[in-house]
């Protein structure tokens, strides 16, 4: 049997409005569970890139896949496998640090290869990338000091090597407009 | 897709191919390129009802000999006549309304269209553009509210595109697995000055169905379908949109297989047939529903396991192999996994299965199904179809549908409503021909039948067309007999008046300890003392009724009137007819698998099981 599991899915998709709504009321209408969902343009002007992780079971997912599939602006649905994809989320934290407190939060901000991205008497803002596994252990390191605010961005993947997932739809794109 | 990755060329559009002028490149209003554009895709009855968003495109309209429109009562009777023209005749129904509450209401139609597959472009008009989310006068979002029920929708707003989306939404609407698009277009883009071109580049690079099955697919489901003792053919609605009734026979006659055809593919195989088992489900025939259960094959074909079909799922047809083929992959595996998924036209695989089966054949593989057919011939001798006669003297709504089928004959195209009579209608009327029978299968929407016989008058006004209809449901829609009578669209209609909402009054009856709440349709509560209406109060007379619109209004309440007031019904074909049964309120129908148990509970009379023996495992 499987069991509950975390999916990336890379979605292509027509750059045009209403997109994402399709998109997500799909997901809602199913009542498939988006853990994380980021959006962005591509290489192509015409092409958005949807990052979309999905905690379900296979058999689920693949209804997923050919809902997702059957949407018009849908181009390209690929899974990225977790071992063969880069995997990347970015968040920005503004925690409490004073006089006293502020070297040892820079000591940790160094120790994550963060960044310190604003400073002010009592608080710093540190900009930090990384799969979720690491930003999770940064946050609980700088939990302590006090949090005063936090933005997390959707996570964002690409598969490892030279292959590109957009290559062949790109040609179906050109040869179909 | 913007402008500029518009390139020259591309094939496989019908769309662009379309009869329409060649090469036109004209200066005109954006209401004048819809009506050329709808001229252009071969769009020729429109039913619709104008308002201030769409009053632009009502004005070129008035002026075009190629597109008829139809001034239809309310929305809703535009959209089931969209869909009922569409069933009859294949082509793409088209509904056109305006912005705000004109457009909310094509939502039931559209609906109704989606969960039945159904080919239809519904026009809307909008707010313009610089209005739209101010909350203005008549602004609804239909685009948002119509996304999840619609097969694509698209906003216009730029007037130059209006031929593309045009083109466009025919072409979804019609291909792959057919289904409603939504076009709503602003009113500022209907008054602008804009170049009307066709042919038209359309650009869907997302949208690319499947048609032709996988070859290795389908020797796979050859090679089952001659290895299986006890075979189904599980035919659904995709065989009837894919035109291919004639490759079914073929299939079934070959193989010798049972057929049993779902509500959706009533008529794509001849009820007549003596392979033909009935329609399987909640209300299927005990053969049907039986053979489906024992079978070790099931050779599913543009059907989706739907939960009216299989009753609790995990009991569903517990020995059986599944092929299933459908133009849809979400629908393979969606409810029960496919042991040889096949994504294709139904058409196509069917044309496709029937040579590599030959080739089987050719090989010295061949199935017997002997056995099986001694075991089903028993079921289908044992459990008929049947029903209890009415207490004398009183018409049994069973009786009144089924002389309607006998005296009218299967070459009439006979749209039902929803509910008690719509089985009824769907049990005992023979159906040999595909695309006589039209009704809501998935949504279940009363109110269908009145404007879905309007649209199928339409598109095939030498054909007799029946509507049978319920009391309940008639009370819903029957204003559009006033677009029967005054756009010489003669249907029939065959009101079943039980006096009450008999499908929701039967359930009351089987498992509510028979507390009839508000399913008593011709009488009131008691209040204040004062004795509600006898029953039988005439509240509405029907028969009046049907004069106020412009009809031919009759009554039958005796079985001896039977036969004598259909064949009156028949003789008028300048006015629309009604005919007001008054039948036996307590008819129930019989055979039924009680809601989310096992299809081996099936009984075929309250009360009845039947008895399979213990060696038919």
């Amino acid at each position: 049997m499987t069991t509950m599991s975390k999916h990336t899915l890379s979605v292509l998709v027509e750059n045009k409005p209403g997109v994402l709504a399709r998109i997500a009321a799909l997901f809602s209408r199913r009542g498939f569970n988006i853990d994380s969902l980021a959006v962005g343009p591509t290489e192509h002007p015409d092409i958005s890139r949807m990052t979309i992780v999905v905690n379900v079971e296979d058999l689920p997912l693949e209804q997923v896949t050919k809902q997702l599939n059957k949407l018009v602006n849908v181009i390209k649905i690929v899974e990225l496998d977790q071992a063969q994809a880069v995997q990347r989320e970015l968040v920005l934290v503004k925690v409490r640090a004073d006089a006293e407190t502020r070297s040892q939060v820079v000591e940790i901000v160094q120790l994550f290869r963060a960044k310190t991205v604003d400073v002010s008497p009592d608080a710093v803002t540190i900009e930090a990338t990384g799969s979720s596994d690491k930003l999770e252990a940064m946050l609980k390191m700088l939990e302590p000091y006090g949090i005063k605010e936090l933005v997390q961005s959707g996570l964002v993947a690409v598969g490892r090597g030279a292959r590109s997932i957009t290559d062949r739809s790109l040609r179906a794109l050109d040869r179909s407009a | 897709m913007t402008e500029h990755a518009a390139s020259p060329r591309r094939g496989d559009n019908p769309a662009a191919h379309a009869p329409g002028p060649n090469n036109v490149v004209e200066t005109m209003t954006g209401a004048q390129s819809l009506i050329r554009s709808l001229e252009a895709v071969g769009a020729d009855t429109v039913f619709g009802i104008p308002g201030g968003a769409i009053l632009p495109a009502y004005d070129p309209l008035m002026d075009s000999s190629k597109v008829r429109h139809i001034l239809v009562r309310h929305e809703q009777g535009a959209g089931h006549a969209a869909t009922g023209y569409a069933q009859a005749t294949g082509k793409v129904g088209v509904c056109m309304a305006t912005s705000g509450p004109g457009a909310t209401n094509l939502v039931t139609p559209i609906a109704d269209a989606y969960m039945d597959s159904v080919a239809m472009v519904a026009i809307t008009g909008q707010v313009s553009s610089k209005a739209i989310g101010t909350d203005a006068f008549q602004e609804a979002d239909i685009c948002g509210i119509t996304m999840p029920i619609t097969k694509h929708n698209f906003l216009v707003t730029d007037p130059a595109e209006i031929p593309r989306v045009i083109a466009e939404a025919f072409h979804i609407a019609a291909t792959g697995r057919p289904g409603p698009v939504l076009v709503d277009i602003a009113k500022d883009a209907l008054q602008a000055t804009t170049t009307f071109r066709w042919p038209v580049e359309t650009s869907l690079p997302g949208y690319r169905p499947v048609t032709k099955p996988h070859a290795k697919q389908i020797r796979e489901a050859a090679k089952l379908l001659v290895g299986a003792k006890k075979p189904v053919l599980y035919v659904g609605g995709g065989v009837h949109k894919a035109q291919a009734s004639a490759e079914l026979r073929i299939l079934a006659e070959l193989t010798g297989a049972p057929v049993v055809t779902t509500l959706m593919a009533i008529g794509v195989f001849p009820d007549s047939h003596p392979q033909h088992l009935g329609m399987p489900g909640m209300h299927g025939s005990v053969p049907a529903v039986t053979a489906l259960q024992k079978a070790d094959l099931l050779f599913t074909l543009g059907a989706r396991f739907d939960d009216r079909v299989t009753g609790k799922l995990d009991s569903f047809a517990p020995s059986a192999k599944i092929v299933h083929a459908d133009i849809d992959p979400a629908e393979i595996g969606k409810n029960r996994p496919a042991d040889v998924p096949i994504v294709g036209d139904a058409r196509e695989v069917l044309a496709d299965l029937i040579v590599a089966i030959q080739a089987e054949f050719d090989a010295g593989h061949k199935g017997d199904y002997s056995d099986w057919w001694v075991k089903l011939n028993e079921w289908k001798k044992t459990y008929p179809l049947g029903y209890e006669s009415a207490p004398a003297g009183e018409l049994a709504p069973q009786q009144v549908i089924e002389r309607i089928g006998q005296i009218v004959g299967p070459e009439a195209i006979y749209a039902a409503g929803v509910g008690q009579h719509q089985m009824w209608a769907s049990q005992f009327i023979n159906y040999e021909k595909p695309a006589t029978w039209l009704n809501s299968g998935g949504a279940g929407t009363m109110g269908y039948a009145v404007p879905a016989a309007m649209g199928a008058k339409a598109g095939k006004p030498d054909t007799v067309v029946w509507a049978i209809d319920g009391d309940g449901c008639f009370q819903m829609t029957n204003q559009e007999l006033v677009t029967c009578a005054l756009n010489n669209l003669p249907i029939k209609v065959a009101v079943i008046n039980n006096g009450s909402l008999g499908m929701v009054r039967q359930w009351q009856t089987l498992f509510y300890n028979q507390r009839y709440s508000h399913t008593v349709l011709h009488s009131g509560p008691e209040h204040d003392g004062i004795e509600p209406p006898a029953q039988g109060t005439r509240i509405p007379d029907f028969v009046l009724l049907a004069e106020a619109m412009g009809c031919v209004g009759l009554r039958c309440e005796r079985p001896e009137d039977l036969d004598a007031v259909i064949k009156q019904a028949m003789e008028i074909n300048d006015r629309p007819v009604v005919i007001d049964f008054i039948v036996h309120q307590d008819a129930m129908v019989w055979p039924m698998v009680a809601a989310g148990t096992s299809n081996d509970e099936i009984l075929f009379a309250r009360g009845v099981r039947p008895d399979f023996g213990d060696d038919l495992d």
